[in-house]
Order: structure tokens, then C-alpha cells, then sequence
């Protein structure tokens, strides 16, 4: 399975495609939402993409609005991860189209966890 | 100083006295870390200077706090999922088919932990049968004080709503309470929580629906398995579901029940007549 890591923080970039990884997927990364769209029309075919909320150029929730408007994306499952922790803002996301949302901080037991909600972890990977 | 074999000993006959939970050897390093914080509370340095302090001047709470200090284990929500999912999907349509419609729906999580496994089984039955705060009574007990209050509190930290809580049950079942979560009023209300030690005989409870006592057996010895399940069965309507954790099973510990396949999960249901 793919999935595309998309988040400004390089080492946050780093953590979320390293637990992935460890998961079993393949990863590429973008530092924006514009950046992962252009990833996306480049022809890269994600499974998953986990997402930040506050990045330069095109934000998180502008990037779910957008993908959701796409019914060539329509299958991609959408997941943010922020540090973005208000109740109305999960809801915003969620009415968005992101499947699911993970608070930072997290471990990589908590992706995990999302992940296996969503039947997106691939084969083989323990509980 | 640290903790010795003598020590390590007595710590684990103390808790197999209190709990009938087996620590097995090479244990030592558990011992250590999860009693340190008791030993720095007390003023001493470490496990060992805690335990011969207990051992020479006996007291009731310093023994119940290493107690629950080795028996709290993990928790989260929705673990391993299919036992839940298979609460709406086939359990609830099933009672309701069979009971009366004023009737009480009784579920038991035993050995609840922080309470994620009842407020869980709360959610399911909030969003899958309209009135179930008033149709379903949830009993979730522990052996340990704190968890037990912990479930009361129904608050849980960001931390801990991160572990597998969908982010649409997050946003209609809680309400955010500075840097924790606090669960609606009537998921608690349909909550009740109180100590209860598996290993004793039980206290009045019951007949219980669908009982979940999942991730527990696994810690006890096969005479203790046997008795457990026997308690718990006369605690559950004859045509109750009893789910366990994934690694365990009644199969070559109690030959009265009956396994059944529930959706990608299994339950267990009191064998007629035996």
C-alpha cells in the first residue's frame, strides 16, 4: 500500500512516514497541500494520505475540500494528522471528507489504531 | 538496593493471594517499574527498600496499591474491533428479538480498566437503539480503586482519545474539558462502576445480556480460568453472549460453553443443559 505524507515540518514528515513504514507502506511526501496535489496529478496513486492542518501555499482542510471534489480521488482515504485539537475543528475536517483524525502528539500505536478502524493496515501487521 | 529473589517472591505470592494473577518468572523487571513510583511516593529509593517495608510493618493500602500497580493493564478503544462491531451487527438484534421491550438490556465488562471498554459498548448501543440511556445498564468493574474511579470520571486525555476512538464518536459522545475529554452525560449514565475481584466469589450482579471479559484470563492459572468462567456464567441469562480476548478461549477450560462465529469474531454462549 502507498501512502503520501503530507506535512511542513520535515521531521514531522519524518515520524509519520517512518511509523507508515513500519506498517508496511510505501511512502512519498509533500510539504503542502498544493505540493501533494501536484504529487497527485503527476500520476502518483496513493492508498492513504495523512495530512497536517496548517501548512503554507494550501493548507489541510483547502487540500480535503479539493480531493473530495475530484471523483478521480474518491477512493483515497484521507486522514489528518495536527496538532489542531478543537472540537469544531474535527468536525470541520470530518464534514470536509477526512476519514479519520489523529491529535498531536501521537504514537505510532494511535496511527496504528486509526489505521485498523479504517481496514488501512496492510496484511500481516499486528494489532 | 534492588529488589531480591526473596522479595520478588513475596511480591508475586502477594499478588496471587490478593488477585490469582501468576506472575511468572523473570517478571523482575515489571516489578521494578511499575512499583518505583509507589516506593518514591512513601519517601523510599527503591522497589527493594519498598517491598521489606511491607513486609515488616504490613499495611492494608501500601498492599492494595501493589497490587493494582501490577494488575492495571493496558486499554483501548474498540480493541481489536470485531467484538464490538459485533454488538449492533448481531448481538443487540438478537436480544432485542427476545426480550421485552421494557426490559433491561445488562452488559458486564469486567476487568474494565480506565473504562474505554464500557463507554466503547456504551457508544455502539447509543447510536444503534434509540433510548438506550435509559434501556441499558452497562456494569464495569476492576480490581483496582483507581480504575474503577477512573471510570466514574468518564475524562480521558488527549493521549488516550487518540487510541482507536473514531473522531465521529469523539465529537458526538464527548466534549472537550481543557487539555482532557469528558464523556456525555448519558453515556455515564448508563455506567456503573464498581471494584470487584475476579479471582473471589462475586458480589450480586446480573443476569447479565453480553458479558466482556476480554484480555484477562490470559493472566491467571487454569484452576482460577475454570472457576472465572463458572462465576460468570451463573452471573449470565442462559442465552447470553460472553466474549473474550483474541489469544483466549473456554475450549479445554470449561467444556459448558458453546463457541459461536459472530461476524469475524467469536463469542461464547452458555451450553443448554450442561
Amino acid at each position: 500500500m502507498r501512502a503520501l505524507v503530507i506535512d511542513d515540518s520535515r521531521a514531522m514528515r519524518r515520524i509519520v512516514s517512518t511509523a507508515l513504514e513500519g506498517f508496511g507502506y510505501e511512502t512519498r511526501q509533500a510539504g503542502h497541500g498544493q505540493g501533494a496535489l501536484d504529487v497527485l496529478q503527476e500520476g502518483y496513486a496513493p492508498d492513504l494520505c495523512t495530512i497536517d492542518w496548517n501548512m503554507p501555499v494550501m493548507d489541510g482542510l483547502q487540500f480535503v475540500s479539493v480531493v473530495r471534489a475530484n471523483p478521480a480521488w474518491r477512493a483515497l482515504t484521507l486522514v489528518m494528522v495536527t496538532s489542531e485539537s478543537e472540537q469544531g475543528q474535527i468536525v470541520r475536517a470530518l464534514a470536509a471528507g477526512a476519514h479519520e483524525y489523529v491529535i498531536k502528539p501521537f504514537t505510532p500505536d494511535a496511527l496504528r489504531d486509526k489505521l485498523a478502524l479504517l481496514g488501512m493496515l496492510p496484511q500481516g501487521v499486528a494489532l | 538496593m534492588t529488589l531480591t529473589a526473596t522479595g520478588f517472591d513475596w511480591v508475586r505470592q502477594l499478588v496471587h493471594r490478593e488477585s490469582a494473577i501468576v506472575l511468572s518468572p523473570g517478571k523482575e523487571y515489571l516489578v521494578e517499574a511499575r512499583l518505583l513510583p509507589i516506593a518514591r511516593s512513601m519517601g523510599l529509593s527503591d522497589v527493594g527498600r519498598l517491598v521489606d517495608s511491607v513486609r515488616t510493618r504490613p499495611s492494608s493500602e501500601a498492599t492494595r496499591r501493589i497490587v493494582e500497580a501490577l494488575t492495571t493493564n493496558e486499554t483501548s478503544w474498540f480493541r481489536d474491533g470485531d467484538p464490538f462491531t459485533a454488538l449492533p451487527s448481531t448481538v443487540l438484534p438478537s436480544l432485542l428479538a427476545t426480550r421485552g421491550p421494557t426490559e433491561r438490556l445488562r452488559i458486564w465488562s469486567a476487568a474494565c480498566s480506565s473504562g474505554q471498554e464500557a463507554y466503547t459498548i456504551a457508544m455502539l448501543l447509543e447510536d444503534a437503539l434509540p433510548g438506550a440511556s435509559t434501556r441499558v445498564a452497562i456494569t464495569a468493574t476492576d480490581l483496582s480503586r483507581e480504575m474503577v474511579e477512573r471510570t466514574r470520571a468518564g475524562r480521558f486525555s488527549q493521549l488516550e482519545v487518540n487510541r482507536g476512538l473514531p473522531a465521529a464518536m469523539l465529537v458526538r459522545h464527548f466534549t472537550r474539558a481543557g487539555n482532557e475529554w469528558q464523556v456525555s452525560p448519558d453515556l455515564r449514565r448508563m455506567v456503573t462502576a464498581s471494584e470487584c475481584n475476579l479471582a473471589a466469589p462475586l458480589p450480586r450482579m446480573g443476569p447479565f445480556d453480553v458479558v466482556y471479559l476480554r484480555n484477562v484470563l490470559i493472566y491467571f492459572d487454569l484452576p482460577t480460568k475454570q472457576a472465572i468462567l463458572r462465576r460468570v456464567r451463573a452471573l449470565m441469562r442462559p442465552d447470553g453472549w460472553l466474549f473474550l480476548g483474541a489469544a483466549e478461549t473456554t475450549l479445554g477450560v470449561d467444556d459448558t460453553w458453546e463457541r459461536v462465529v459472530v461476524g469475524r469474531s467469536s463469542a461464547y454462549r452458555p451450553l443448554k443443559g450442561a
